[in-house]
């Protein structure tokens, strides 16, 4: 009886967003009188990040601190039209739509600005810290508050922007199949360490080293964050969570939190990331966003993994110590595959 | 049939009515207004609902309201001294340490018991005081890390 090193690797070509029928997001941009802005979407943020992100993308376009910027999501009452968050399709679609949306009111408050300063709004720029001010004069300025105010008492003027991005609907071809599902792919390459007791069947997971191309990292420790946990939910899916354990018998289900296995805070394995940036030219700013391809190549690494430590192709998930131990039965033994690389 | 119950809120002197048979998580999120402990599975399983009673963590929503009078009773909504975080919320805002949020109150008062029981806790022992905690979001790493950064500041101040 032993532990078996194993370790595995898997990479992925991740499409952000998908296209079934066209695959539309909006977003509205409108400031308050005291020069702050609003953008308001339909899409929620379960923790992803789409509200900082969003009020990065829309400070970034209009040309003012971040601070001064409020995302509202999550209301299709009150919001325009969004397919929702999934798909990983987040910063790349609805990042889009604020981009454009900004853009749109940024162009009213150089209008605006103008009119008050008495030159050509091409002639003026923003600092990002509150001001706006004549290229190459500085001194001739005005801040975002002080035009905010101007347009909705005095000019009677709306500094509002209205966003839209749509990946419209891709034909097949009938005759060769080929058809364009996506306009964005993010990339990723994981390697997984682990240990196989073979005579448990237990698979205990010892590092992850990965490496990420998602784009621009908008928000890097955002991006950090949800690889990290992704991966968590990854090892939680390959090796512990089942809502049918002896599927298609549905027996033996779980039916509470102490039935339905994840791993723990001290089953955590380390994880080493490498975020690779490769700005998309499509994608707002170049940031394509992680999503779920942050659990996907964790899977098929620790199944490969588990083959390399003890030669046991598991073709069903969790690969639960049941059919590990199966498995080494049935091949007469643990077969080591060796250490690739050793 | 309602019976009166007096507790200590997070340190304020709190009298409400509560139906007989009660769960000590409801009367805090109706009877009191006291959001911040969630409800997360009702059966004790998750952790999201964990308040600290007479220092000792819990979940309220296995506690009978009624079995706190008299008691000390301290959630997340009375974790910040005004409008300074607790060093074990600056450390989880610091550190990424939630995502989608709601297992967050629970985390903090599951650390709070243990960070004023031990000060300086090794990694196992942050990982066993969350053990009851379930995460779905960070992988807990990102937690633990800011467990272990708030005993770090308790002890450099």
């Amino acid at each position: 009886m032993a532990i078996h090193h194993g370790r595995g690797f898997a990479c992925i070509n991740y499409p952000i967003g998908m296209n079934l029928g066209g695959d539309p997001s909006q977003a509205l941009v409108h400031s308050t009188p005291d020069g702050k802005f609003k953008v308001t979407l339909s899409s929620i943020d379960l923790g992803q990040g789409i509200k900082s992100v969003g009020r990065q993308l829309a400070a970034e376009t209009l040309g003012v601190p971040v601070e001064d910027v409020f995302v509202d999501t999550a209301d299709s009452d009150t919001g325009p039209h969004d397919m929702g968050s999934f798909a990983s399709r987040g910063t790349h679609r609805m990042g889009n739509a604020i981009i454009r949306a900004a853009t749109e009111a940024r162009a009213q408050l150089l209008e605006a600005a103008a009119e008050e300063l008495e030159v050509d709004a091409s002639d003026l720029v923003t600092d990002g810290r509150g001001n706006i001010h004549v290229k190459g004069a500085p001194s001739r300025s005005i801040t975002v508050e002080a035009t905010a105010t101007a347009a909705q008492f005095n000019q009677g003027r709306t500094l509002a922007g209205r966003g839209m991005f749509l990946v419209p609907l891709s034909e097949v071809d009938s005759d060769t199949g080929e058809m364009t599902p996506v306009s964005s792919f993010a990339h990723a390459a994981l390697i997984i360490d682990l240990t196989v007791d073979d005579e448990t069947g237990e698979v205990e997971v010892q590092h992850i080293n990965s490496a990420y191309e998602v784009g621009r990292a908008l928000n890097p420790r955002l991006v950090e964050q949800q690889l990290i946990g992704g991966a968590w939910m990854g090892v939680s899916h390959a090796l512990y969570e089942t809502t049918e354990p002896y599927y298609p018998d549905r027996s033996h289900g779980p039916v509470d939190f102490n039935h339905y296995l994840q791993p723990g805070p001290g089953d955590a394995a380390p994880h080493h990331i490498t975020v690779l940036e490769r700005p998309a030219p499509d994608a707002p700013f170049g940031g394509k966003g992680p999503g779920e391809m942050c659990a996907n190549p964790v899977l098929p690494a620790i199944a490969n993994a588990v083959f390399n430590a003890v030669g046991v192709e598991c073709d069903s998930l969790p690969i639960t110590p049941e059919k590990v131990l199966r498995g080494i039965r049935a091949n007469g033994g643990a077969r080591s595959q060796g250490r690739p690389g050793a | 049939m309602k019976s009166p119950v007096t507790f200590w809120l997070n340190g304020s002197e709190t009298a409400v009515f509560v139906d007989a048979g009660a769960n000590l998580l409801d009367v805090l999120r109706r009877g009191c207004g006291d959001l911040s402990p969630k409800y997360g599975c009702g059966q004790g399983g998750c952790g999201a609902c964990t308040v600290l009673i007479d220092g000792e963590p819990h979940v309220s929503c296995l506690v009978l309201a009624e079995t706190v009078a008299g008691r000390s009773v301290e959630t997340t909504g009375g974790l910040s001294n005004g409008p300074d975080p607790h060093p074990l919320q600056r450390a989880f805002m610091e550190g990424f340490a939630a995502q989608c949020g709601y297992c967050t109150p629970g985390m903090l008062m599951a650390a709070k018991a243990l960070l004023d029981r031990n000060p300086s806790p090794s990694r196992p022992e942050v990982e066993e005081a969350i053990s009851g905690n379930l995460c779905r979001c960070t992988g807990y790493e990102p937690i633990v890390d800011a467990i272990l950064e708030a005993a770090r500041q308790r002890g450099a101040a």
